[in-house]
Formats: structure tokens, sequence, C-alpha cells
């Protein structure tokens, strides 16, 4: 096969399909943006430190800045404009607007990306830097404000609005338990 | 960016041949450091082999009772791992005190030891760096260097390995294992790095085109109780300024097994053999503590603005044992 700098993807993005010639150099993130006008993904950095533009790739937040779109054949994308379902806003969204989890909101598509995932890690068990006991047998770590600044410091607010974007995690978590538990029931 | 083609992988033997011989090619893994080091021009691949999706991507028992690591195991899939958390704490500390989420997803365990070194002279194409273009100087010697290199270094280099992951598996033994078109070898993880010398450019002992597959960590039940503690200028989300993976088995007051490992501190996770033989058969107390990490940070050369390393570790050193000397009494 004669070398070739470009490839023609197909990627899944929010359930949906689109199949288009990328250069290799060509990132997600600038797919999402310039090429596909999915333009709720920011970009900050563009070297993988500010976390403005995380996107699900398989359900695991991702920087999407760092993602070649060529690599990104037959993953599941979830961009924040797939986050909301059936007309309503997904409850992390909700938590950030009844608790301005922002300023700017440059950063919030993000934050509201990571803070899903953040929720799903810690209810699978994963334990943190900043959890005490991290052996299986003590279980997951109550989702204190300490667990979530530091499940959460892949994400920059330049604003500053860390104390409220900690409160829409937290409320959404416990939210999401409680969805749990009375599916349980 | 250099313009580059892009092949995927099915099987390690395909990775290997598909990257061939060819030096401007490079194996992709999670991209955390490749694709950034390529935006900024100090990475000018022609291809890119892309081995992310290899069937490498498991944590299994080993015969013995180690563990064997697949070379594209996610850091977060480490991380979270039950065996890893009860045999080997240290290293899943390590690995969740690196970087963020979405990073800890991305990067795979080969990736993570392969990764280059942040030292800022190494990351800016238009200065002089003897790591990125050989002979043409190190400007961190007389310029910044208040995060460089404290051991093991040399005039033409002073750049730290930025792992946390590779300091605990350095304690542990790790061995690391790896294919070439030749067939596979494996490396003791403390024998992967080379020396800095008058050659920083060559990092590693692995042969030419080789893929690294995984790497083994040999049963260790000393490692049952074990710590890693990291020093950074903030609170979360980065790299080291000094860290210590420590191991410790205490039978009446007496150390009798004792593992060490530094991080940030040298141009690869140091394995501080020097005090683990003061340690091992010494009473369990501060005084032996420190005097084991003395005997290890004798052969510190610290530069004008990094002395502070060689203090910053002794206390952590005696500060972690301390702990688990601690712990162990309980």
């Amino acid at each position: 096969m004669a070398p070739s700098t470009s490839s023609t993807v197909t990627l899944d993005i929010n359930g949906e399909k689109h199949t288009l010639t990328v250069d290799h150099r060509t990132t997600l993130l600038d797919v999402l943006r310039e090429r596909l006008d999915l333009t709720g993904t920011k970009k900050g950095c563009d070297q993988g430190q500010c976390g403005a533009c995380t996107v699900l790739v398989d359900g695991r937040r991702t920087v999407s800045c760092l993602h070649l779109a060529v690599a990104a054949e037959e993953r599941e994308i979830t961009t924040v404009e797939g986050v909301a379902g059936g007309g309503r806003l997904h409850p992390v969204q909700q938590a950030f607007l009844d608790l301005d989890g922002f300023q700017c909101g440059y950063c919030t598509p993000g934050q509201i990306c990571s803070a899903l995932a953040v929720i799903e890690e810690h209810a699978a068990g994963w334990p943190s830097a900043v959890t005490d006991d991290i052996r299986p047998e003590a279980g997951p770590p109550p989702l204190t404000p300490e667990e979530i600044r530091e499940r959460m410091s892949g994400n920059l607010c330049r604003c500053g609005a860390y104390p409220s974007i900690v409160e829409a995690v937290a409320r959404a978590a416990a939210q999401a338990r409680t969805g749990t538990e009375e599916a349980a029931v | 960016m250099r313009e580059f083609d892009y092949r995927r992988a099915d099987d390690v033997p395909g990775a290997v041949a598909l990257l061939g011989a060819d030096p401007d090619a490079r194996y992709l893994g999670g991209g955390t450091n490749l694709v950034d080091l390529m935006k900024t021009g100090v990475e000018r691949p022609a291809r890119l082999v892309d081995v992310r999706r290899l069937p490498l991507d498991r944590i299994e028992p080993t015969d013995d009772g180690g563990l064997r690591i697949g070379a594209t195991v996610t850091n977060s899939d480490l991380a979270a791992h039950p065996e890893v958390r009860r045999r080997y704490p240290a290293l899943a500390q390590a690995v969740l005190a690196g970087a963020s989420g979405q990073l800890r997803n991305m990067a795979t365990v080969g990736g993570n030891l392969l990764q280059r070194t942040r030292c800022g002279y190494f990351a800016d194409v238009s200065r002089p760096c003897n790591k990125r273009v050989p002979g043409s100087g190190c400007p961190a010697v007389t310029g910044e260097h208040r995060n460089h290199a404290v051991l093991g270094a040399s005039e033409h280099c002073v750049a730290v390995h930025p792992s946390d992951m590779g300091v605990a598996l350095t304690a542990f033994d790790a061995v690391v294992s790896y294919e070439t078109a030749d067939g596979p070898g494996q490396l003791p993880l403390d024998g992967l790095y080379l020396p800095v010398g008058d050659t920083p450019h060559r990092e590693t002992a692995l042969p030419a085109g080789a893929l690294v597959t995984g790497v083994t960590l040999p049963p260790a039940p000393v490692a049952a109780r074990s710590r890693y503690r990291k020093v950074r200028e903030r609170a979360s989300y980065a790299f080291a300024i000094g860290s210590v993976a420590a191991a410790l088995d205490v039978s009446n007051g007496i150390v009798c097994e004792a593992r060490l490992a530094f991080g940030a501190v040298a141009s690869r996770p140091w394995r501080a053999r020097a005090a683990e033989r003061v340690l091992t058969g010494a009473p369990a107390d501060e005084e032996y503590f420190a005097a084991a990490a003395d005997a290890e940070l004798a052969a510190a050369r610290p530069l004008p603005d990094n002395g502070y390393k060689v203090t910053l570790m002794r206390n952590l050193v005696v500060a972690v044992l301390s702990e688990l000397a601690e712990e162990a009494a309980r």
C-alpha cells in the first residue's frame, strides 16, 4: 500500500455516522468543529492541558485535541451536543445551570462531559489520588468536594467558577445515585 | 505538522512489520505525548503505526503469583484493577497521581514508559538540546533547571523522566517485554533506560523498531504494604518535582525487606538500591530511614537552582517509610 497522508473514515458521533476524508494530521477536535459544525466542543490550549475539548470516546472522557480523527474510527463519540435526550437537559447540565457552574461558559461543555464520566467512574469504584484507602475491599470513597476537585482537575476554568462546579457535580452525582436506587426498588 | 502516513495494526507481528526499520516511523499509543510533540515539531514522523487496538489490553495473574500487564492497558484501567490495588498499591497510587482523568483514559502502559522528558528546552525547537539535536548543547545546565535532575545526569543533559508509573514499577522489579522482527525480548525496567553520559538522545536499550508488548511484575509480598508519595507545585494535575515509591516489610521492629525508588530526580525512574541496603536488617526508625536516604543521595550532584531536591527527597523518604513502619506496627 503506497503511503498516503489522508484517509476516508466513518465517525460515529452522537449516534450519527459521518463519512469524510481527513488529513491524518487532523484532530478529532478540529473535525468536530471545522468539518461537522459541532462547535459545542471548545478549543482551549490544544495541548491536552485544559480539558475544554473533553468528549466521551466509547464512554470514556478524552481530550479530543490529542486524539487524531483517523484513529477515532469505529469508536462511539459523544459530544456535549449529544448529552441531552428526549427534549430534556441531562441532570448534569441542569445542575450546572441551576447552581451557576460557570461564568463565561467556555470551559462548560468540557466540564459537563468530564463530570458525566466522573460520576460513572466513581460509581464503578475507581479510586482517585486523594482516596485514603484504595484497596478494593474498602469500596468507593464518598464523593466529597475533595474527591470531586481531584477528579475534575483536568478541566480548568479561567473564571474560577470551581466552587459551584463542585456543587453541581455533587448534586448530579447524588441524583444519579438516587435514580439508581429508585430503579432498583 | 509534517504530513504522515497512518496505518493501524491488527496484531503484534503486523505492527512490527508495518514499522519495519524506518527511523521516521513511530508507534502511536494513546497519543497524549506523541501527538503533542508532533504539534510542536519535536517529533516529525513520516508514518504512524497505530497500536492502540492491539490485543494487549489485559491484566493477568502469572503462574508464580505476579501480574502481567499488557502494553495497551490504559493508565485508568491499571489504577482501577483490584489486584493492582491489593497487591501493588503504590503502583495504583502512582498512576492516579499522574496527569488527569482524561489523559489517564487515553494513555497506555507502553507509552508511559517511553514518554519523553518535559524539559522546556527539549520542547522548544528554537533552542539547543542535546536530546533533540545531538551535540547542540544543553541550555538547562546554566539556565532553567529548577525541576531538573540531581542524580545520574551529565553536563550534556539534566532532564528528568516524567513518569510516576515507572517509579513504582521500578521499585517492584518490573520486566518489560518487547517484540521485534527477529522475535521477542525482555529487559528489566531498571535496565531499559540508558545512562545519560554524552548520548542523551539514546534513551532506551530497546532494539530499533521494537514494540513494547507488556510489563511483568514478579510476585512481591512486600509490595502489599507500599505507598507512592508525589510532591508537585500544585495539588493536582502536575508533574512531580520529587516522588517516592516505597514498600516495607517489618518484623519485631527490624526491616526485613525494603523497596525504594525515586521519581523526577533523574533521566529514569531511580531505584534507590544504596538506601535499600542500609534499610535491610536495620531498626525501623527515623534515624535509619534518614541514613538510608543519605546513602542514596550522597551521589547527588545538584545544580545551583535544584539543590532543594536533595532535602526534599530526604524528607520524603523519612516521611513515607515512617508511615509504612507505623502501619506495620499497628
